[in-house]
């Protein structure tokens, strides 16, 4: 009779490499030691190199007087200004380029998305044209396009081209009529910000109505009319205290007005057009993502067309689209360093630039410029989870 | 028995109105199916002659073609001489002239493997890849850098032009993706110091730009190495692309990594497989696979910001072309200069771009359950 034997062959304990916890901190101890020991012969050459060179490392470099001027100051500035005050102004460039940027790409870039989808032909080809012809293409050429062939070819002040005699373009840019408050102009502002919290407040009593009583009030149209309505009376009522300079030909330029730098211009025009590129892809593949089944129940339940897209498709496409959408929006405020190539003084132009130069404080420099960058792209992540945590489908 | 009040047989088929079909019919219900569409339609239809019309009016009709000297630009359109003039400098920018044929040998040499990888049907794929690889770059290097076998040593000062992002953009793809497998496979490790060091690495590259990388690499890399070592400018640059590049490569790979079920792991396991095993054999196999769209994505925005060399003084094709366009004999040729640069990338990245699309269809049909 055939008997399965009973001892089975004892399992050593083997050696000692073989179990997989002691592996595992034999593996992390050799990688840190390896980083370590690479970290610090880095530390250990800067340190020769710096010596080597007589720079002195620390952040005492940013009391220092700038001496040189800057084209475009959202602050306070002169050549007299410190060091540390042009992190501050390009920072604040870069953040108003990024802001401008985000604005104008978000608007072309839904407008295309949509004329993607949309049931003309000619203009669903022209949408995917601009998609495939933008995306494709470099964005530092698209900049040196729009700054080289575009608004360097465009005449002198003198020959400007004018848009209703206020808006004026030329090779220095371009001039727009100034807003000149007046007294009593103060209201205005304060005006619209109660209108917002005015229309935020009938919001949340116009859905609490809806839920007590199933009656919908047009809350978007008369939130819009109190946003917009509030502030017109009372700028009318204080007597129109707003004046605009208009720009004037003064000589060889113009003066008046405000002037935008051609830098600022090709910056804008090029990161918008590229980044509306990616965005129109993004809010068609989101929208697309809505299940068919989703409008077909809507229209079922006689949910009329622009209600379906509003209550039905959109929250449900935005879900797809946001997270996508802000990693569009990091890439932008990333890519908007290029402006360096054009001369627009961004962070990255004047103060890894510029003040590197004069300085020669390389690795501070470089890390406070890195540090921005992250700073902004992880807060945002932070954000995004958040917001994914939120809008997770609930499933069982 | 018959009965002559009922057809028997059916009416043929009758042909649909004029209005529904042809020509018009397709204009009716696509162009002008309603008000609304019609207006949109009409609109489009004026914005394309007043854009589409002139442009080819400039950049064909009226262009300058022939000629070799700034006299050939006559007309009204693109002078394209401008282009022509320089072409050589574009494509292989200062490279000597006697030694650009091994520049040439690399581009078809390059064009011959990447044909090979992307054409589905062709055999001994896996021999091919390991090939480009590892065998290509070295013939590359030994071809393009010369110094041994009796070849000129051509200093990295010298290269330029399309040949020079060729060499970045394959350079940095060559490096990135396996760099970031490796990201990847750490990303997902269970030792947390391993874990810890590939989210930083990863999330510090992917949340800079890679201008500050490119300064960093030019203005940080040669104080990290002892002073009197030359730190060729074209090696920091490729690091600095490298380490960016095979962070964004770590984060596709990781999203392929993620979609493999559970079980394929745990079969390996049982089957008595090792890690290395199990992953090099079950799980990159299907995870790469299944993000060729992702990789290949990555690589056409490698090889567009493979243009930002120019900002920390590289001579690539774009550099190279915006210096022509500072030679006092060619001053105002801006909009030649930089379409002709959009229509070179253009081609390279919309191929790319089609291609991922061209496999994703193709994979589609294995996993779409």
């Amino acid at each position: 009779m055939l008997r399965p034997s009973t001892t089975l062959p004892r399992r050593g304990r083997g050696p000692l490499w073989r179990n997989p916890a002691v592996r595992a901190l034999i593996i992390q101890a050799v990688l840190f030691l390896a980083l370590a020991i690479f970290i610090g012969y880095l530390v250990h050459n800067t340190l020769l190199n710096l010596e080597a060179r007589g720079i002195h490392t620390g952040f005492g470099f940013l009391d220092g007087r700038a001496g040189f001027s800057i084209p475009q100051t959202l602050i306070d500035y002169t050549s007299d200004s410190t060091y540390g005050k042009t992190f501050v102004i390009g920072l604040l460039n870069t953040l108003l380029v990024s802001a401008l940027g985000i604005v104008a790409a978000t608007i072309i870039g839904f407008l295309v998305g949509i004329a993607r989808l949309s049931p003309n032909w000619l203009l669903a080809r022209l949408a995917t044209i601009y998609v495939e012809a933008f995306r494709n293409i470099p964005l530092l050429v698209q900049i040196l396009f729009w700054y080289y062939a575009v608004l360097r070819a465009l005449p002198s002040p003198r020959q400007s081209l004018s848009l209703f005699d206020a808006f004026f373009f030329n090779v220095r840019g371009m001039v727009m009529p100034d807003p000149q408050p007046l007294d009593g102009f103060s209201a205005t502002p304060w005006a619209l910000l109660v209108a917002i919290v005015a229309a935020i407040v009938f919001g949340l009593l116009a859905k609490r109505r809806q839920a007590r009583t199933g009656q919908a009030l047009p809350v978007y149209w008369i939130g819009a009319a109190i946003i917009i309505g509030l502030p017109l009376i009372v700028f009318l009522a204080t007597g129109s205290p707003l004046e605009w300079a208009l720009p004037e030909m003064a000589g060889f330029n113009f003066r008046g007005g405000i002037n935008i730098l051609p830098e600022l211009l090709a910056l804008w025009l090029a990161l918008s057009i590229y980044t509306a590129a990616f965005i129109a892809e993004i809010v068609r593949s989101g929208i697309l993502s809505v299940s068919h089944g989703q409008t077909e129940a809507a229209r079922s339940l006689s949910l009329p067309e622009a209600i379906t897209l509003r209550k039905i498709v959109i929250p449900q496409a935005m879900r797809v689209i946001v997270p996508q959408m802000t990693s569009q929006y990091l890439n932008l405020i990333k890519n908007s360093s290029l402006a360096t190539a054009i001369g627009y003084p961004d962070l990255v132009a004047v103060f890894a630039g510029t003040t590197l130069n004069q300085t020669g404080q390389a690795i501070e420099i470089i890390a406070m410029t890195m540090a921005v960058y992250l700073v902004i792209s992880l807060t945002v992540s932070f954000l995004m989870n958040l917001y994914n945590a939120r809008t997770l489908l609930k499933e069982r | 028995m018959t009965d002559s009040t009922f057809r028997t047989e059916m009416i043929e088929a009758r042909e649909a109105p004029d209005q529904s079909r042809g020509v018009i019919g397709w204009f009716r219900a696509n162009l002008f199916n309603g008000p609304i569409n019609s207006i949109i339609s009409i609109v489009v239809i004026l914005l394309l002659a007043r854009l589409v019309w002139p442009f080819l009016e400039w950049a064909v009709i009226d262009a300058d073609w022939i000629g070799t000297t700034r006299d050939a630009c006559t007309g009204e359109g693109a002078c394209w001489v401008f282009i022509s003039a320089r072409f050589e400098s574009i494509v292989y920018g200062f490279y000597p002239e006697a030694a650009r044929w091994r520049v040439d040998i690399v581009f078809a040499l390059l064009a011959i493997l990447v044909a090979w990888l992307a054409i589905p049907k062709m055999p001994r794929k896996k021999w091919v890849a390991l090939f480009t690889l590892i065998g290509f770059p070295i013939i590359a290097f030994v071809l393009l850098v010369g110094g041994m076998f009796g070849l000129q040593h051509v200093p990295t000062r010298a290269w330029g032009g399309l040949m020079l992002t060729l060499t970045i953009a394959v350079v940095g793809i060559v490096g990135s993706l396996p760099l970031g497998i490796i990201l990847a496979l750490g990303r997902r490790s269970k030792m947390p110091f391993v874990k810890g060091v590939c989210v930083i690495f990863i999330e510090f590259w992917r949340g800079v730009p890679l201008i500050t990388v490119l300064f960093m690499a030019s203005v940080m890399l040669p104080l990290f190495v002892p002073g009197n070592i030359d730190f060729d400018k074209l090696v920091r640059a490729l690091i600095g692309i490298m380490f960016f590049w095979s962070a964004y490569m770590a984060e596709v790979i990781r999203s392929g990594l993620q979609a493999i079920g559970k079980g394929q792991n745990e079969a390996g396991q049982a089957l008595g497989l090792g890690y290395w095993q199990r992953t090099g054999l079950i799980i990159l196999p299907q995870a790469l696979k299944m993000v060729i769209p992702g990789i290949v994505n990555t690589f056409i925005a490698l090889f567009k910001d493979t243009s930002l060399v120019l900002i920390i003084g590289l001579f690539d094709m774009l550099a190279i072309i915006r210096a022509g366009l500072t030679d006092s004999n060619w001053l105002g040729f801006s909009t030649e200069g930089y379409v002709f640069a959009a229509a070179v990338y253009w081609v390279f990245c919309f191929s790319m771009s089609r291609y991922s699309q061209y496999i994703e269809r193709r994979l589609n049909t294995g996993h779409k359950r």
